[in-house]
């Protein structure tokens, strides 16, 4: 008997709110792309976890999309990054100030 | 272990969900597995959020990352905790750790600083209620309670899981597999537009205004982009730029987008802790 | 064609080698082509040593929409004829509803392409990049249409917001296009977590990321503690909410209209809406119709504080774009009003809304990018005074644009809020339609207050109450002191905008031309598109 499923779940909702915790109080721009990541791992572990307790390859396969999803996103993200601040050094979104609001 | 025993104890909930008999059941190994895991995504989580220097941020996630993969493995689904660390932690983090040092920002960050008043205080507040509102909604249902094998069993396969997920994706998830090339050519060509350097102030009229001591770097900036082309050499100015070396080069490219910005306001001078290499 | 499948199997049986599924390819073929012509383009550009004219991309781009739009009447044809069906293993679905997203997409790219092609020779910037990620992003936004498994819906919502990041970003010039990016990028990733997270619930409660096997499951089983369930319902709520900017998760809203070109803000404000309402409510509608009684009171709450905080906030702005982005945070809170009804009628109404609205919104964003000059700067509501003496048409366009937007009778935009309206009456929501049609007559002011700054005489006076007397004084131009009109002329000379008028480029004339005439002609003799919207019903709608 392994460990229940329910503890996998426990720990990935509690990852899941580290990562959301992490970006709306974070200021810096690569900080919170990796607490972005810290989501998208947790909604894994659930995914794995329900595969396994549901006995169903289905899961599995939605991680797999997720990760390409995820890798995409950090590509196109970190360009991003790269564009605006290669010449400002310092990624905090307090240098986000041209704008109001 | 009975160390461990007993704070799982002392976490109602959990005992609850699993069951007091269970634990007794469960096998030594895989509770030990488990536990070691947890506590080490916890830690690494807690760590990318409350590091102040971006590389240990991103070394935290690395550790979060490696024990997600061993808690794959614990659940049998080998192929992914392979794809895990091959493309998380060795491609993601790696593009994360590889943009921090070219951008060099790796110096501390003043984390006492509030753009959004109140935001510290009422982001805690809102994730804990999210957290505690997720965990009552599942423990007063039975976490997965779906419909088993829709898609087809994960074990007890010929080929093991990873033939189980080739089939699954191949047949049931035929086309989401194929949209992906869609996100394949986004990045590609994102990567290449961003990466693009920005038109230089001589070729537009934004550079009126900036100040004299600009001149020298427009030039040197014009020249670059009148080759046309993504010469080596403006490559190289970035370069350069980024490690931290002040000088005109430096400021051709602020100054022209701050003084495009909607908002008048003055050219602003560089802060002293930013010219500091 | 049933014999393709069954001989596929015999050889699987036989082989053992794995059983394909049929691909029906009329299903995917506006997808394929939105797709295929956006590699054909960067490939083609990428053999060339000098950067590919403007003029070829865009009428490659022009070319691509229009066969993705003709493909899509021949799919309309085959719904009407053999009925909806799902393909590919169930992985998308073709029904009328997929067929008008499919449509309203196309449409979109086309006037896009044309508006940002007078953008790009403005602004000088060269290569296929800009063409070739609105065409991607539009195929996201078509695959979240026809999507029937959720997976497939963060895939296309993925494709469609990756792409739009980079659109936002797209203007080097300017330092608030990086930061519109930006901001938009993280909280277009936060919430593509949440959705993530939200679709991990489903799967768990339901076994199935499918959508029919959803509300199958659901139709089947009687869930006794569906906590899991609702939770998953609710981030999957929260995610779509950031997509379609609805009030609590609007943040990023004002700040990227303001920030990404004109063009582009346009084009996401159009086409993003639609791929996130396509897909929200063929998943709250037909997937979790069951579980209305649980999802319907937040979406009423959710759907009255976009309606208010839209039109209210919106009256403060001294941006044109910004005033837009609140604007169009409004409209998001119409369209709710049909999702919250949960009825075919409901989703009608909130399909045609998106039809109606993209027209209006890409023309109404298509003038802002003209009158913002070079460089795309000037938004302030001030460069609008006297813009009819200087510009008339282009005045004229906007005037009857705002007009549908504020819902004003004859244009499309009248038809489109009294279809929601009446949608949310005969869907029980009596007091959110009250609500509605309140927001409407606030949000009229400050359309109105646009039109009636463009015809009244520029003058030195800048300010909101010398503007607002302006507005409620001297709303005639010709009655006007000719001393008055003379300083006016200078003045506005003097703030510089546009005193010398240039003219209109001629891909910019051409697509605000379409807009107006779509919104005018439809909106005198409607019938048409309410008849095609009366068929776009969902498969499994009720």
């Amino acid at each position: 008997m392994s460990v229940p499923a329910s503890w996998y779940l426990a720990l990935s909702a509690v990852v899941f709110s580290i990562g959301a915790l992490g970006v709306l109080v974070r200021r810096n721009v690569l900080v919170m792309f990796m607490c972005v990541e810290l989501m998208l791992n947790a909604a894994n572990l659930a995914l794995v976890t329900f595969a396994r307790q549901l006995n169903d390859i289905g899961g599995e396969a939605l991680v797999f999309f997720v990760l390409v999803v995820a890798a995409a996103e950090v590509v196109v993200g970190l360009g991003i990054v790269v564009a605006i601040f290669r010449r400002r050094r310092g990624t905090t979104a307090d240098d986000l100030h041209l704008m109001k609001g | 272990m009975s160390t461990v025993v007993t704070v799982v104890a002392s976490i109602g909930p959990l005992a609850h969900l699993a069951g007091a008999g269970l634990l007794g059941v469960v096998s030594r190994v895989d509770f030990a597995t488990f536990w070691a895991c947890a506590v080490i995504v916890v830690v690494g989580a807690v760590g990318v959020v409350v590091s102040r220097n971006p590389v240990h941020a991103a070394l935290m996630l690395v550790m979060t990352l490696f024990a997600v993969a061993v808690l794959f493995i614990e659940q049998h689904a080998n192929f992914l905790a392979a794809v895990q660390v091959i493309v998380y932690a060795g491609a993601i983090v790696v593009l994360f750790l590889f943009v921090i040092m070219f951008l060099g920002v790796d110096r501390d960050e003043d984390v006492n600083q509030e753009p959004l008043r109140g935001q510290r205080i009422l982001a805690p507040v809102l994730v804990v209620l999210g957290l505690a509102g997720v965990l009552v909604l599942g423990i007063g249902a039975h976490w997965a309670v779906g419909a088993p094998s829709v898609v087809g069993p994960a074990r007890g396969q010929p080929g093991g899981d990873v033939a189980a997920l080739g089939r699954a994706v191949f047949t049931v998830y035929l086309f989401p597999f194929e949209i992906t090339a869609g996100l394949l050519v986004i990045a590609v060509v994102g990567a290449v537009v961003l990466a693009r350097r920005p038109p230089t102030a001589g070729q537009d009229e934004l550079s009126v205004g900036v100040p004299g001591d600009q001149v020298a770097g427009s030039d040197g900036g014009t020249a670059a982009g009148t080759a046309g082309e993504e010469t080596p050499a403006g490559t190289d100015a970035h370069a350069t730029d980024a490690t931290g070396q002040p000088g005109p080069a430096g400021d051709v490219g602020v100054s022209p987008e701050l003084a495009g910005s909607s908002e008048p306001q003055p050219v602003p001078q560089p802060e002293p802790h930013e010219v500091a290499p | 064609m049933n014999l393709l499948p069954s001989l596929a199997g015999m050889a699987a049986a036989v082989t053992g080698h794995l059983a394909l599924p049929h691909i029906d390819y009329l299903s995917i073929l506006p997808i394929m082509i939105m797709l295929g012509g956006a590699v054909a383009i960067i490939g083609w550009s990428s053999l060339l040593r000098r950067p590919l004219d403007v003029t070829w991309v865009t009428s490659l781009t022009v070319l691509t929409a229009t066969a993705a739009l003709t493909m899509s009447l021949f799919q309309w044809y085959s719904v009407l004829h053999s009925g909806a069906h799902t393909h590919i293993d169930g992985a998308v679905v073709m029904d009328g509803f997929s067929v008008l997203v499919s449509v309203l997409v196309t449409c979109a790219t086309f006037v896009s392409a044309v508006v940002g092609d007078s953008w790009l020779r403005r602004e000088d910037v060269r290569g296929p990049e800009y063409h070739v990620l609105m065409l991607v992003s539009a195929s996201g936004a078509m695959t979240m249409g026809v999507a029937n498994d959720l997976i497939v819906v963060f895939l296309g919502l993925e494709i469609l917001s990756i792409a739009l990041y980079v659109l936002a970003a797209f203007n080097p010039r300017r330092a608030e296009s990086g930061e519109a990016a930006l901001k938009y990028f993280v909280l277009g990733a936060f919430s593509s977590a949440v959705f993530v997270y939200g679709i991990a619930l489903v799967y768990g409660a339901t076994g199935t990321s499918n959508l029919p096997q959803i509300a199958d499951f659901l139709a089947r089983n009687v869930a006794l503690h569906d906590g899991l369930l609702l939770a998953g319902l609710a981030l999957l709520l929260v995610g779509f909410g950031f997509k379609i900017a609805a009030v609590p998760f609007h943040l990023w809203t004002p700040d990227v209209y303001q920030g990404s070109p004109t063009p582009v803000t346009g084009f996401m404000a159009a086409v993003a809406k639609a791929g996130g309402f396509a897909a929200l409510l063929r998943v709250f509608v037909s997937s979790f119709h069951l579980l209305r009684a649980d999802w319907q009171p937040p979406v009423w709450v959710l759907a009255c504080i976009t309606l208010v905080l839209g039109a209210v906030v919106a009256l403060l702005q001294q941006d044109i774009k910004r005033m837009l982005a609140y604007s169009s945070i409004n409209h998001a809170g119409f369209i709710l009003l049909g999702l919250q009804a949960a009825t075919a009628r409901g989703v009608e109404a909130s399909l045609y809304y998106l039809f109606v609205y993209s027209f209006m919104v890409i023309g109404t964003f298509g003038v802002i990018s003209v009158v913002a000059g070079r460089g795309d700067r000037d938004h302030g509501l001030e460069t609008y005074r006297g813009l009819a003496s200087r510009q008339p048409w282009l005045a004229g366009a906007l005037v009857v644009l705002l007009l549908a937007q504020a819902g004003v009778p004859f244009t499309t935009g009248f038809v489109a809020k009294l279809e929601v309206v009446t949608a949310a009456v005969h869907g029980g929501s009596t007091a959110l339609a009250v609500v509605a049609m309140v927001t409407a007559a606030i949000a009229a002011f400050f359309y109105l207050r646009v039109g009636v700054l463009m015809y009244t005489p520029a003058q030195n006076g800048t300010g909101e109450d010398g503007d607002m007397a302006a507005a409620l004084g001297g709303a005639a131009p010709s009655s006007d002191d000719p001393v008055l009109v003379g300083v006016g002329e200078a003045g506005s000379i003097t703030v510089g905008a546009l005193g010398s008028a240039p003219p209109v480029p001629a891909g910019a004339a051409f697509g605000i031309a379409l807009c107006v005439v779509v919104t005018v002609v439809f909106g005198i003799w409607p019938q048409p598109l309410t008849a095609f919207a009366h068929h776009a019903t969902l498969v499994l709608a009720p």
